[in-house]
């Protein structure tokens, strides 16, 4: 191949010196341009000029040796491929050029119609592409054939890749692999192979015959025999675990639904329904992004849902509720105001609107009227929104109501006022939300703290005074003076609450007064409360707004106490200690630690470094922490418990009461207690005794040592993983008998007297059945010894218990 | 009038008393761990024990069959009797036997010059065997009644001399090996098909047991040549660094094959990757002549030039066993039983040899608690495998002297080259000397 193309680029050569030397002849100005054109094949051309000389002088020999008469034929050497000269010393023309398939019937002049026909359709023959490819050589055939056939074969055979690595893994393998199916045999199988022989068979056998009972008598029925095709026991029992989950799931949800259903509590319907709505809106603006047409559905019947609403009769002042109201509604403000709410509520709905409004919600808000309505009476307690134990629809207007009205009533008023309330509260709505519970406790505990701040001071004191030392720390006392752990939880709950509301009282004007705004508030504030921990810690911010919020409500208590003449001392103790609360509340560990801390001595480090300060201040906080340790005494008293160990003992054999008299209160004498009190000789020193550093143990004992692996083998990858292996006994010592029957199951079980054979194609069907399963026929994945652990683990709960 | 009351100990006698005298004392134990400090010293005894008891009673010889009047050559399975095998030997005799009655139950002549190979048909109703004498023979499995003459089925005259024949596993076809590999129909005299490839002559071939289509073959090339039976040419070819003698697929991994080289080791290859074998299986010290895979597949048979017979883990590079006896010479030919239970040996001094695969196995039923005590003992074995003590007894094993001296003199000499190569490497300029592992070492080339 490479041959042929040099020798086509070398004619091409040999034209293009010709051309030059055409040119060279005519034009002798242009020559330069020519060969900057084909300076490359100039050089060639110079070589082959060069041949042509070498072979002229060859012919030239020639000549002059033929002349001395001998008609010698020498075939010259042929030293280079080139296509001037042939095998024969003859110079082929032309040999470079292409040849065409007319030239081949050139030399045929006879016939000359027969010629052109002939060379017309060579003609198109030669313009006719799909002529096909020269053959590969047969040598590259097969070779082709080879891969395609190996790749072919090597697919094929990988279908046994998972069998393969199944069996490897398999916990318990037994042959013969194809083994008869246990469990009832077809009669025919049985009875096949049998005769009547004996004369009272044949009698029973012809008595069976006359009366056409059926001898064959099949065990299974067609069905069954399809299904026990049909899936193997394994599958069987795979499909039938899936299908009881199922089961099992669904009578769980359904019974939750159920549970969810029973439930009376509207708040709870109403909090399931808002998250419900949440949840769709949500949907829905995904669902706005990503399919507008599903969307637009999505409103539409929305829209026609709304119009539904619009066309009954709901908030249209008819029910029997709103009847009721209208009757109280001459005497009762509430109740007008409730029926006023009523009204607008059905005025929204009846208003067209372009944009669908959300459906649920008005309902929802007609829904949550009544609750509303019923609670609906005078506020008593002016000073604290949170008294009601839910928030009014107007905070604005409150919170100005609170700032204006004085408070008639003294703290004892109050607290009479509240008492009937709340047990009112209580009655109306047991089954609060846990939100509010917990808002109603703050409250409830926020105003007990006043009460105390106010009235109680001393009688906690005084009780707590067995504990205390002083009674000076009042605020101290009244914050820890309830038992309950929870206490501190609850009042940080309570200052983080009341951030939020401090930040609503900042900002009151801005929001606009409005209906149901409020529960959204507490509905707002309900998660952060659910989300912040149990252990909440106490921080001096929080200290802060606890004491920003007593200087808030101080003036009330403070106005209501002037009337009150019997707690002047204990108010005067707080009026004293306002600038001062802050610092007071803080836990001073002087006094709750009755033991003297010890007084640790640091060296500090050198302060000049300004760059090392951190790594300084670590190492401080490390010296600090561990200051108390002494490590080189430590050390040196277990080297001496370590040599003390060592040391032999008296072994005292005495026996009392032998050879004299034994009993309470005689000791043995003297001179036998010597007899019997062996010393043992001293051990050899110590290894360590002159390396003050380091203790050699000596209990290392090299016959043990023989016993001992020295390196963990192949299969594990670190010593504890070996160990644990170890650790599990496998004897029926140790274990149950079927627990050491799983364990000591033999990884490779033949049949004696069976002929094991291949492996056959059914295996691979079932293996990639399996694989599709995911699950092994041999043995489940968890080991006998996981088993015995859990039972293990078991027993140990049951002894704990 | 005094009424006695006397306290005393009472026990469920369900508790204690066995239902029969044969029954085992029941023996009510608490299994909590924290009652059994000792639990793993103790196992650990046990284990010592079991792997001592083990080393005693491991007795692998069971019986030599002899009769033959020159070296056994080859031998054959019967696929369907377990007390049956053939074998042929060197002076053209053909011997069956009664494995059980431990004795030759028939002998033909079958050809002149050396029986080359013997096979059973998957029926178990004919064997073929093949000559020097360029025959294929097909006999029948039953002896011939009185007065009939011992004469074969059918006698196929070759054209060239016949090294291996091997048996299709379902269908009426066999193969043979000589000059090139021919594939024969059952019912005609020429081959139906031929494969070749390169001029050398075969060895051996064996058709693949689960993907019955497939073919290998050894050559004298130092080739292995794998086929496919309905493909028209051969699948591919590996060219290693000394001849196979012979080799063996996996029973029960269809692509898994193991051959026995001249240069004293095993390969295992992967048919999928033949471009450097699986496993290499080293320990014998002489050219490795036979293998034979268990039915199980987990294990494989090697008979050696060194006068021994080592078993081998499929996936292990080590010998697990090693047998020899003082008379057994040269092994020619090696065979593990269909049952898994035995293993059968011809070697040069005409006699056949039966050993025990597992050489301190209990033959014959076993009592279950015999059997439990058996599974223990094995895992008790198994899982103290790594203590030093344990795995010294149980590796150790008698070896004539010459393999001895011979298993020293490799371990000098492989030592001292793989140092030399090291010294080289270490002067040599950084990446210009790749380390070669063992599985590439002997792999030359893989044709396509």
């Amino acid at each position: 191949m490479a041959k042929s193309k040099t020798t086509r680029k070398k004619g091409k050569v040999t034209k293009m010196t010709s051309a030059t030397v055409v040119v060279q002849g005519t034009e002798d100005d242009e020559e330069e341009l020519h060969q900057a054109l084909t300076e490359d094949v100039i050089s060639a051309s110079e070589d082959e000029g060069g041949s042509d000389d070498e072979r002229k002088h060859c012919r030239l020999l020639e000549a002059i040796s033929s002349l001395g008469g001998k008609t010698r034929k020498k075939l010259t050497e042929r030293s280079e491929a080139s296509i001037q000269v042939s095998e024969f010393t003859v110079n082929a023309e032309g040999e470079g050029d292409k040849i065409n398939l007319s030239d081949l019937i050139g030399t045929l002049d006879k016939a000359p119609t027969a010629l052109t026909a002939t060379k017309k359709q060579l003609k198109n023959l030669e313009h006719n592409h799909t002529a096909l490819d020269t053959p590969l050589t047969r040598k590259e055939t097969e070779q082709i054939q080879r891969v395609v056939a190996f790749e072919k074969t090597s697919k094929e055979v990988s279908r046994w890749q998972s069998v393969v690595v199944q069996n490897q893994k398999a916990e318990q393998l037994v042959f013969p692999l194809n083994q008869e199916p246990s469990g009832p045999k077809r009669m025919e199988h049985v009875v096949s192979g049998w005769k009547a022989q004996t004369p009272l068979e044949q009698e029973i056998f012809n008595l069976l015959h006359v009366n056409q009972q059926p001898l064959h008598n099949p065990v299974l029925t067609q069905n069954e025999e399809a299904t026990m095709k049909a899936m193997s026991l394994e599958e069987a029992k795979i499909r039938r675990a899936e299908l009881q989950k199922v089961r099992a799931l669904q009578s769980y949800y359904e019974a939750k639904a159920r549970r969810e259903k029973k439930i009376k509590s509207k708040t709870y319907h109403r909090v399931q329904k808002k998250v419900m709505r949440k949840e769709y809106l949500k949907r829905f603006d995904e669902m706005v992004k990503t399919d507008p047409a599903a969307a637009l559905e999505e409103l539409k019947k929305m829209e026609l849902s709304r119009m539904k609403e619009r066309m009954s009769l709901k908030h249209q002042n008819s029910g029997k509720w709103a009847r009721s109201k209208a009757i109280m509604a001459k005497y009762d403000d509430g109740a007008r105001k409730a029926m006023q709410q009523q009204l607008e509520v059905n005025k929204d709905l009846t208003m067209k609107l372009v944009i669908p409004t959300n459906e649920e919600d008005e309902d929802e808000v007609a829904e949550a009227l009544p609750d509303f309505v019923n609670d609906a009476e005078p506020i008593l307690d002016p000073i604290n929104p949170w008294m009601r134990g839910k928030l009014s629809t107007e905070p604005a207007a409150q919170e100005e109501s609170n700032c204006l009205v004085p408070p008639a009533a003294g703290p004892g008023d109050v607290k009479a006022g509240d008492g009937p309330d709340l047990l009112r509260e209580e009655e109306e709505q047991v089954e609060e939300t846990e939100e509010e519970a917990i808002l109603r406790g703050f409250e409830e505990r926020r105003k007990l703290r006043r009460a105390k701040d106010a009235v109680e001071v001393a009688p906690v004191v005084m009780e707590e005074s067995e504990e205390m030392p002083t009674g000076k720390k009042a605020e101290m006392v009244t914050i820890e003076s309830s038992d309950d752990d929870d206490e501190v939880v609850e009042i940080s709950e309570f200052t983080s609450l009341y951030r939020g509301l401090v930040k609503d009282h900042v900002e009151p004007p801005v929001e606009p007064p409005r209906a149901g705004a409020d529960p959204c508030v507490s509905q707002g504030e309900g998660p952060a409360l659910l989300e912040e921990g149990l252990v909440r810690v106490r921080t001096l911010e929080d200290m802060e707004l606890l004491g920003q919020d007593v200087s808030a409500c101080e003036p009330a208590p403070q106005t209501t106490q002037t009337l009150s003449t019997e707690q002047t001392e204990p108010q005067s103790a707080t009026k004293q200690a306002d600038g001062k609360r802050k610092r007071k509340k803080m836990i001073d560990p002087n006094e709750v630690l009755t033991k003297e801390a010890k007084v640790i001595k640091v060296p500090f480090a050198p302060t000049a470094v300004e760059d090392v300060e951190d790594t300084d201040e670590q190492r401080f906080i490390i010296k600090e922490a561990f200051a108390g340790d002494d490590v080189i005494s430590d050390f040196l008293k277990d080297k001496k418990k370590q040599e003390s160990a060592g040391m032999p003992k008296v072994v005292d054999l005495t026996l009392p009461g032998w050879g004299e008299w034994g009993g309470g209160g005689l000791q043995p004498s003297r001179s036998k207690r010597k007899r019997f009190r062996i010393k043992v000789a001293p051990p050899p020193p110590r290894k360590d005794q002159k390396l003050l550093n380091v203790i050699l143990s000596e209990k290392r004992n090299s016959s043990v040592a023989a016993h001992q692996v020295s390196q963990v083998m192949f299969p594990f990858t670190n010593p504890a993983q070996f160990e644990r292996t170890i650790r599990a006994p496998v004897g029926h010592t140790w274990n149950t008998g079927n627990a050491v029957q799983k364990i000591t199951a033999p990884k490779i079980v033949t049949q004696l007297g069976a002929i094991i054979e291949p492996i056959s194609r059914e295996e691979l069907v079932k293996g990639e059945n399996q694989a599709v399963t995911g699950k092994s026929n041999l043995r489940s994945d968890q080991g006998p010894q996981q088993k015995r652990r859990s039972q293990q683990k078991k027993k140990h709960k049951h002894k704990k218990n | 009038h005094y009424a006695m009351k006397v306290k005393v100990l009472s026990r469920n006698p369900d508790d204690y008393v066995r239902e029969t005298k044969l029954d085992i004392q029941r023996v009510p134990r608490n299994y909590d761990p924290s009652l059994h400090p000792f639990e793993v010293t103790r196992e650990y005894t046990r284990a010592l024990n079991a792997t001592k008891l083990e080393r005693v009673f491991a007795k692998p010889f069971l019986a030599s069959l002899d009769g033959h009047r020159d070296g056994v050559n080859c031998m054959a399975k019967h696929p369907k009797s377990l007390s049956t095998i053939l074998s042929g030997s060197c002076d053209g005799e053909l011997k069956l036997w009664n494995l059980t009655k431990r004795e030759c139950v028939r002998t033909l002549q079958a050809h002149e010059g050396f029986v080359r190979g013997v096979v059973v048909r998957f029926c178990g109703s004919s064997f073929f065997t093949i000559g020097d004498d360029k025959n294929i023979k097909q006999w029948k499995m039953e002896t011939p009644g009185y007065g009939e003459e011992e004469e074969p089925i059918n006698t196929i005259l070759g054209k060239s001399v016949f090294t291996s024949i091997d048996h299709h596993h379902k269908d009426a076809v066999f193969v043979t090996s000589g000059q090139q590999v021919d594939i024969w129909d059952e019912q005609r005299t020429s081959p139906i098909r031929s494969f070749s490839w390169g001029v050398d002559s075969i060895n051996c071939v064996r058709f693949n047991p689960v993907e019955t289509e497939l073919l290998a073959s050894c050559a004298s090339d130092r080739s292995i040549v794998l086929y496919d039976m309905r493909e028209a040419a051969p699948l591919k070819k590996v060219i290693m660094t000394m001849r196979s003698n012979t080799l063996c697929w996996n029973p029960m991994e269809a692509y898994h094959f193991t051959c026995c080289n001249e240069d004293y080791n095993l390969y295992t290859y992967d048919m999928r990757y033949l471009d450097k074998p699986y496993t290499v299986h080293m320990d014998h010290v002489s050219a490795v002549l036979d293998v034979d895979y268990s039915p199980t597949g987990q294990e494989f048979v090697s008979a050696s030039f060194d006068k021994s017979i080592r078993i081998f883990p499929k996936d292990g590079g080590h010998s697990r066993e090693v047998y020899h006896t003082k008379r057994m010479q040269h092994v020619i030919c090696i065979k593990w039983s269909s049952d898994n239970k035995y293993i059968l040996s011809g070697s040069d001094e005409m006699n056949i040899r039966l050993w025990k695969a597992n050489a301190a196995e209990k033959l014959g039923m076993l009592a279950p608690r015999e059997k439990a005590a058996v599974n223990y003992n094995q895992k008790l074995k198994e899982k103290f495998q790594h203590h030093p003590q344990i795995r010294r007894i149980a590796r150790h094993r008698h070896l004539p002297k010459a393999v001895y001296s011979q298993v020293k003199e490799i371990r000098i000499m492989k030592e001292a080259r793989s140092r030399k190569e090291r010294n080289v490497r270490k002067h040599a300029k950084p990446g210009s000397m790749p380390v070669v592992t063992e599985k590439e070492k002997h792999v030359v080339t893989v044709v396509k």
